[in-house]
């Protein structure tokens, strides 16, 4: 595509108003904006969640019972904390946790535990009543009053118990009022017998669903029967209770207020209306339900575009929901790849080769990397996805700050269990650069170990003879004398550790063997070149000594060394320009070795030739 | 089997534990412990109780479960921690300061109550200190500058600094005798350090025969003195006579990642506890004298031997400690899993009595009040 140079055209955002948070992703020949609804300062109450979550593998238990704990913790944190904004926030963020929690089961109901109908209706059942609880904190409240069948909110407890199918309840509390009111008795004894025979499907039992509806006709008959013969008439109350159980719309929609939710209507209105409902029948109701409860000024919030996207079984339609509502990537990860362990999921092959859940993982994944603590659960989530996650893993394990020693070993661990043997190399560089620069040539040397990097072990031996011939001592005596096996590591960390030994048996003056090796670090060709000619000169007080210590063979050898020293110097010192008191010296040391060696052969020469007495 | 653990999930990973010294006169159970987080933008030091007075409120009915007294904020990551008294911690941080801390009982508040800020640098950067012992009122601490420092609480200045102690860096330390502290450091050396002598050396330094493995832990036996053990990056642990040769006694196949932390149990000796990069806490028991192997004995839990060991190299077989034979033919050496779950890195551990503490990467926090011992 060739570079236009022109100014790029604005593209109006018509969805979004001014105070909304956006963002983006690149898709494959196009771009995603979406409206987010929180910020970033939500972003840290999120990011304990994603530590409540640490396994991928079994997230549908691990969220039912962790999600809990900091669901009251920031309810806690939101009741308790004083500045009114924040509290908004805490609040916000327990709202998306509820919604995540409802979004979640519904979706565990209709995709995971897939059931047919007549379980169907009690799951949703189950799903409504785990999802209200104010309707237990109110009974609780009038049940613990002196005198429960008086106090302002009973009917509203028994009304809500029947709108969730909690009928013994309901029973149980209308025995109270049947007490209060002896002249009524045989009214609430016909509702309490009404409420008993409700019949629900027992998908254990030998019955037939085709049974299980006949039965369930009758009662509905039975219950219309009482209406139209105005039993209840006399007790506004019961009468409504009645409408209920015959599946009244408008009297259901009379209560929204106890119902708050339109799938709490939806489903209340299957119970009593349609309780055989078939999971493909769903989604009418669904939408005719959400329909008739919101009135006409009210527009349907995401949550609810998410539910009956999941109703319609439309599992695409939720991830993507989910991805737009939600400002990260945590819970439809999640979700997704529990759909995807169930095979729900038609692989959605992306262009780049990946398919939906794992992108979706990836992204979650990529996004803990930059987290500075979480980077530890993001290499799980990479584990888990076959065909990008290693290679995402090896650039982002590479970001890691890595500001203490020990937080570096648990990368380097990481790395090795995963044979990345790129980035351990890596890794262990930086460390010994930085030990390097900061003198720590122990440090450094440990980490080359490491990384079994033959290449900066010579460095940091080069760095040791350098400070030798500076300062005429070795630094870091500790390090060289114990350097044990890992001196095989690099040839001139042999050298050094040699060297060093050399040092030791002259210092103890044993002067054979420490002659014998000093030989033997020209001859092997373990000491570089440039520093044979310190070797040499090391090797002059041992020709000066009184005894003969070089043999004559020996001496032959460091004759042989010295010139070879002195003819590679000769071709490459031709050119360069050394100072003239330079060469001065360097000509002297020559010559003076020349006259010790020649001395010592002629001694070992004699020496040897010397027959014992 | 897996031993009842009571657990409290923080939100942030925690590095070092330990229990608040109980007095060995009263006849006081662990109650108190300390947390150090690591890590975080904000760290964060932490005292928690596991109520064995009845004083905190207890809701779930799982007696012992963990509930936090205070905390404060830190500078960098806790990368040691260590009761001074029974009132203050001194700590050692990433950015290289050392810190004591005082924990105000009746009000429930932590303050600091001294600090040398740059104890451990570069030239020109922080160097994390990355250990701290004490022996009230004098603290000795290490960092990853090859230092090593003495301080006395309540002095300002220090009172000993070793320069270059070692070329690299110097991960944990201990002390040996009351005067004499033993250091491991990256190149998997032991140096014992006389703290009356003048000089920069170590009297001793110690290493093991093979590879230079790093070494990160130490920890001296307490009756014994001069039987130490160790753990490093390759999750072996190695139990030394100091004053026998230069070498190992025993080398144990422990873990499959880094030891973090090895500890004798403080009056139960014949017990020994590991925790590791990879997940796991071991408990190690020996049974010293008797001959029926301690698996027989009964009253255990399952356990399984350990896996390796090599035989003692000789010396004064009546001084043998039976942690240095550590033969498992004999089944003299039992070592159980003590988590019941594979978590990620157990960083830190401390017992005490019966109750051990351990903290992990995975942002928990594991009390068990039952420890067998």
């Amino acid at each position: 595509m060739e570079e236009v140079d022109v100014e790029p055209a604005v593209t109006n955002i018509p969805a979004a108003s001014s105070g909304t948070h956006l963002g983006f992703a690149w898709g494959p020949g196009d771009i995603l904006v979406y409206e987010t609804l929180y910020k970033a300062s939500g972003k840290c109450r999120y990011q304990r969640i994603h530590t409540l979550l640490p396994s991928v593998r079994d997230p549908a238990t691990s969220m039912r019972t962790k999600n809990p704990t900091c669901m009251e913790e920031l309810q806690q944190v939101a009741v308790s904390t004083k500045v009114a904004e924040v509290a908004m926030q805490y609040g916000n963020q327990v709202s998306i946790l509820l919604a995540i929690e409802l979004i979640w089961n519904l979706c565990e109901v209709l995709f995971i535990d897939a059931a047919p109908a007549g379980s169907l209706l009690l799951h949703l059942l189950d799903w409504v009543r785990l999802h209200k609880a104010d309707v237990d904190e109110k009974a609780r409240e009038v049940l613990q009053s002196e005198s429960p069948a008086e106090h302002r909110d009973y009917w509203d407890v028994v009304v809500s118990y029947v709108l969730q199918g909690r009928l013994e309840e309901a029973r149980q509390m209308l025995v109270k009022q049947a007490t209060l009111q002896p002249a009524a008795r045989k009214m609430y004894k016909q509702m309490d017998t009404l409420l008993s025979k409700m019949p629900f499907y027992n998908p254990g039992g030998t019955q037939t669903l085709t049974e299980f509806d006949v039965k369930w006709r009758h009662w509905h008959e039975e219950v219309d029967r009482c209406l139209q013969d105005n039993s209840f008439a006399s007790n506004k109350h019961l009468e409504l209770i009645c409408k209920i159980l015959v599946g009244d719309e408008d009297t259901l929609l009379e209560h929204k207020d106890l119902l708050s939710t339109w799938y709490h209507f939806l489903v209340t209105r299957l119970l009593f209306c349609h309780p055989t409902v078939k999971p493909t029948e769903l989604h009418y109701y669904a939408q005719s339900c959400l329909t008739m409860f919101l009135d006409s000024r009210s527009v349907p919030e995401p949550l609810d575009s998410i539910l009956l996207a999941a109703f319609e079984f439309d599992i695409h339609q939720v991830i993507k929901d989910c991805s737009i509502a939600l400002n990260n990537w945590w819970f439809v990860a999640h979700l997704t790849d529990l759909l995807d362990h169930c095979k729900l999921l038609q692989s959605h092959n992306l262009h780049f080769g990946s398919n939906l859940r794992e992108f979706l993982l990836l992204e979650y994944a990529s996004g803990l990397f930059t987290h500075h603590s979480l980077w530890q659960l993001a290499v799980d989530y990479f584990d888990h996805c076959p065909e990008f996650g290693r290679v995402y893993l090896e650039l982002q394990i590479e970001r890691v700050p890595l500001d203490t020693e020990r937080k570096a070993l648990k990368v380097l661990r990481i790395c090795e269990q995963r044979q990345m043997s790129e980035q351990v190399r890596s890794i262990c560089k930086i460390m010994a650069m930085r030990a390097l620069r900061n003198n720590r040539l122990g440090s450094a040397l440990s980490w080359s170990i490491r990384a079994k990097d033959a290449a900066f072990a010579t460095l940091i031996s080069e760095r040791f003879l350098q400070d030798y011939c500076a300062r005429g001592t070795f630094s870091d005596l500790d390090l060289i004398d114990n350097l044990g096996p890992a001196m095989l590591l690099s040839d001139r960390l042999t050298f050094l550790g040699k060297y060093r030994e050399f040092h030791k048996l002259y210092g103890e003056k044993r002067f054979r063997e420490a002659s014998k090796l000093l030989l033997s670090l020209m001859t092997a060709k373990i000491a570089p070149r440039s520093f044979w000619m310190t070797l040499l000169t090391d090797a002059l007080p041992l020709l000066e000594q009184k005894e003969v210590i070089f043999s004559a063979d020996q001496t032959h050898e460091l004759m042989f060394c010295l010139e070879e020293l002195m003819s590679s110097l000769n071709t490459t010192t031709a050119g360069t320009d050394r100072p003239m008191q330079d060469e001065d010296i360097e000509v002297t040391k020559v010559e003076l070795l020349r006259l010790a060696l020649a001395r010592n052969l002629a001694m070992a020469i004699v020496k040897e030739g010397t027959v014992e007495a | 089997f897996f031993f009842r653990f009571a657990a409290v999930y923080v939100s942030q990973k925690i590095s070092k534990s330990r229990w608040r010294p109980v007095s060995h006169s009263s006849l006081q159970q662990a109650d108190i412990f300390a947390t150090g987080s690591w890590d975080n933008e904000d760290n964060k030091i932490s005292f928690w109780s596991i109520g064995s007075h009845g004083s905190s409120g207890v809701e779930d009915g799982f007696e012992g479960d963990p509930q936090l007294l205070c905390e404060h904020k830190h500078d960098g990551d806790v990368l040691d921690l260590q009761f001074l008294d029974q009132d203050r911690i001194v700590t050692a941080s990433s950015t290289g300061a050392v810190t004591i801390f005082r924990h105000h009982q009746n009000s429930q508040t932590i303050s600091v109550s001294q600090q040398w800020a740059r104890a451990h640098r570069y030239p020109s950067d922080n160097a994390p200190c990355t250990g701290v012992v004490c022996s009230s009122p004098e603290i000795v601490t290490v960092g990853e500058d090859g230092r090593i420092i003495v301080f006395r609480a309540d002095q300002e200045g220090v009172i000993r600094v070793i320069d270059n102690a070692d070329s690299s860096t110097i991960h944990a330390v201990t002390y040996l005798r009351t005067t004499e502290i033993l250091t491991v450091n990256s190149i998997g050396q032991l140096k014992l350090w006389d703290l009356r002598q003048q000089s920069n050396s170590p009297s001793q330094i110690l290493s093991l025969s093979g590879d230079r493995v790093p070494l990160h832990c130490v920890d001296r036996h307490p009756n014994q003195q001069h039987i130490v053990a160790t753990g490093g990056q390759d999750g072996m642990l190695c139990v030394w006579d100091v004053r026998q040769g230069s070498t190992p006694f025993s080398l144990m196949e422990a873990h499959s990642a880094e030891m973090w932390e090895v500890h004798f149990h403080p009056t139960n000796p014949d017990h020994l506890f590991t925790c590791s990069e990879d997940g796991s806490l071991l408990h190690w028991e020996t049974s010293s004298q008797s001959d029926i192997p301690s698996f027989l004995q009964g009253g255990r839990n399952s356990s399984m031997t350990s896996r390796s060991a090599m035989a003692p190299a000789g010396g004064n077989q009546s001084l043998i400690n039976a942690w240095l034979s550590g033969d498992s033919s004999k089944g003299r050496l039992e070592t159980t899993h003590m988590l019941p779950s594979q978590t990620l890195s157990v960083n830190s551990l401390d017992v005490l009595g019966q109750c051990l503490v351990c903290g992990t990467d995975g942002e928990a926090i594991f009390v068990n009040r039952q420890v067998p011992v």
